[in-house]
């Protein structure tokens, strides 16, 4: 396969790395923020990912995981006074227990009717959150509170930048790992044919509530982030536009694609920022409506011309400058057969 | 372990008002090849069906080695050594051809999400040796090229080998091949018909075989059974089987016809 060698993907990778840790340097702790954010809409998608483009479950009710993620790091600081830090596993945990459940009527759901019924569950989690007042502040929600630096040298926010890019590494390698391997073959084997998964020994229930509980563990994790990044909860945060927002976040980034959600977290965040900055000159009204119109715009764009997303479009991109590389290195030694890569 | 037999015990399934398998029986002797012959329509891919659980039969029992597979579901045959092919090729389009024989091991091996998520040492040994293992059953069926391909797009004539290493590297002692020679030419049935033997004999398999291309039934088998409507209209070697007067008479409609 690489037969240009390593080198280019390791290039690739410490670039990406050393952005990654440079930046809340040259950002203000505001943008710092925002980047948290980034990171945070990033786990979310990779996790709706999971389930859309490698199990072939469709979801329109992510935000409600990340709802019940950021109610159990509120709760569970406010009324039992964890650690934040334990409430962001705990949060992963709940929620991936919901979404385990919530994945067990979905086996018996496809395509539209399985968009509806978790889109349900995005317009409910709101209601469901006002109701027990006295666990979730009802209305008013609950408070958190700040997050501070335990790192000497770090402002609070580039702390909380670096926490989330930590966590944000480690649920990538997980994918990852998972993805590369059996149970990841196995959630792409019931996406493309149920009953050839099946008679090769997949149990395709068990791998479909399976997609959703991983998928659920990462909404949690991200709606933990989410709820400390704002420092507060409540049921006006976590709108059905949420989950739909995540959704096109994925689509953007590429489908079944694990870096496609780096892609499409930065776009959830950024977009949306910078096409507001940009009118605001123009007119306050455009420049208020703008964020709607331009992910709308992007996302037609997208499906037009990039069907695979931001991350498909890279890949071809890689592969070409790959093909490149290789062309010079014969020129340069002129050995050797090589078959033609397709592009993926 | 009990002799590996499989054994189709009186089965009969109906769907609405059509009966597609109708008291059908026979037993497969270990290590023979059994092709199941017969016109359209006459129950050989439900017969497959029903013995990989797929379909239920109404009544009736399907038995391998002494055991009942119909209390199975389904993803528990190919652990017990059954593996099969399918009559209009079901791979999965959107992965490698590596990765979809790697989906046949996926019953002998056995590291979960959480093993795999952590890199523990019994996942990246398994992989590696799945990995190896594939390598060698799409060596088997001349492939090994092919192995970063997406099954999408390729010939069908590829696919068909595809799936059959797909098949052989489940570690199957029983293999119920659904029309591999449909759609390929004269020239690719005969390598497929070396192939199936080599694997055969080397693999030390059992072979159902269903196919309308006699010639490759009649060389590879030495065992023949004839649906007709749902029923076992003939048994026996190729040799009877092409001069079985029933056998005649459900292909080509006229009694006494010569052969």
């Amino acid at each position: 396969m690489a037969r240009t060698g390593p080198g280019l993907r390791i290039a690739i990778g410490v670039l990406v790395a050393v952005v990654a840790v440079g930046l809340p340097f040259q950002a203000s702790g505001f943008q710092s923020l925002e980047l948290a954010y980034a990171l945070t809409f990033a786990i979310a998608i990779l996790g709706l990912n999971l389930l859309i483009g490698y199990s072939g479950q469709i979801s329109l009710g992510h935000g409600a995981f990340l709802a019940v993620g950021g109610y159990v790091t509120a709760i569970g600081q406010q009324r039992y006074g964890l650690n934040y830090l334990v409430t962001i596993p705990l949060a992963g945990i709940i929620s991936g227990l919901i979404g385990f459940l919530v994945g067990l009527p979905a086996l018996r759901l496809h395509g539209i009717y399985l968009a509806l019924a978790t889109f349900a569950l995005a317009v409910a989690a709101p209601s469901v959150m006002k109701k027990p007042a006295d666990l979730t502040g009802g209305v008013k929600g609950i408070i958190l509170p700040p997050y501070t630096s335990l790192v000497p040298g770090l402002s609070d926010d580039q702390y909380f930048y670096f926490l989330c890019l930590l966590i944000t590494v480690i649920l990538f390698l997980v994918s990852y790992n998972i993805l590369r391997k059996r149970p990841g073959r196995a959630f792409k084997a019931v996406r493309d044919g149920e009953l050839a998964a099946a008679a090769f020994g997949i149990n395709v229930s068990t791998y479909k509530t399976l997609a959703f509980a991983i998928s659920a563990i990462y909404g949690g994790v991200a709606g933990s982030l989410y709820a400390t990044a704002t420092g507060f909860v409540s049921p006006d945060s976590y709108p059905f536009q949420l989950s739909i927002l995540l959704l096109v976040g994925a689509v953007l980034g590429g489908i079944a694609t694990i870096e496609g959600a780096i892609f499409g977290g930065l776009f959830t965040e950024f977009l949306p920022i910078f096409s507001q900055q940009a009118l605001t000159p123009i007119s306050r009204q455009l420049a208020n409506a703008a964020p709607a119109v331009t992910q709308g715009i992007v996302l037609l764009i997208v499906m037009f011309v990039a069907r695979q997303g931001i991350a498909g479009l890279l890949r071809q991109g890689y592969a070409a400058l790959r093909g490149r590389l290789r062309t010079d290195a014969q020129t340069l030694k002129p050995a050797g057969e090589s078959p033609p890569t397709g592009i993926r | 372990m009990a002799e590996a037999r499989l054994a189709v015990d009186d089965v009969t399934i109906r769907f609405g008002g059509v009966v597609a398998l109708d008291s059908v029986n026979f037993s497969v002797t270990p290590g023979h090849f059994l092709g199941v012959i017969g016109p359209n329509g006459a129950g050989k891919t439900t017969l497959f069906n029903v013995i990989t659980r797929l379909y239920t039969p109404t009544s009736g029992d399907v038995t391998w080695g002494g055991q009942s597979l119909l209390k199975l579901p389904p993803h528990r045959v190919v652990g017990l050594g059954i593996a099969r092919t399918f009559q209009n090729v079901a791979l999965f389009p959107n992965m490698t051809v590596l990765d979809n024989v790697l989906v046949g091991q996926h019953a002998r091996m056995g590291a979960g999400v959480i093993e795999a998520a952590l890199s523990l040492p019994r996942s990246g040994r398994e992989e590696r040796q799945a990995r190896q293992r594939a390598m060698e059953a799409l060596e088997r069926v001349e492939l090994p090229h092919l192995a970063q391909r997406l099954a999408a797009g390729l010939p069908y004539s590829t696919l068909k080998r595809v799936e059959l290493a797909r098949a052989i590297v489940s570690n199957p002692r029983l293999l119920l091949l659904d029309e591999p020679a449909g759609g390929l030419n004269r020239e690719a049935v005969s390598e497929l018909t070396g192939l199936l033997r080599r694997l055969h004999a080397e693999l030390d398999l059992t072979i159902l075989l269903v196919e309308h291309f006699m010639a490759l039934v009649m060389a590879v088998s030495n065992q023949v059974v004839v649906l007709d409507f749902g029923r076992k209209i003939a048994e026996g070697t190729p040799a009877e089987i092409q001069n079985d007067p029933a056998v005649i008479h459900a292909y080509l409609g006229v009694p006494d016809a010569p052969a």
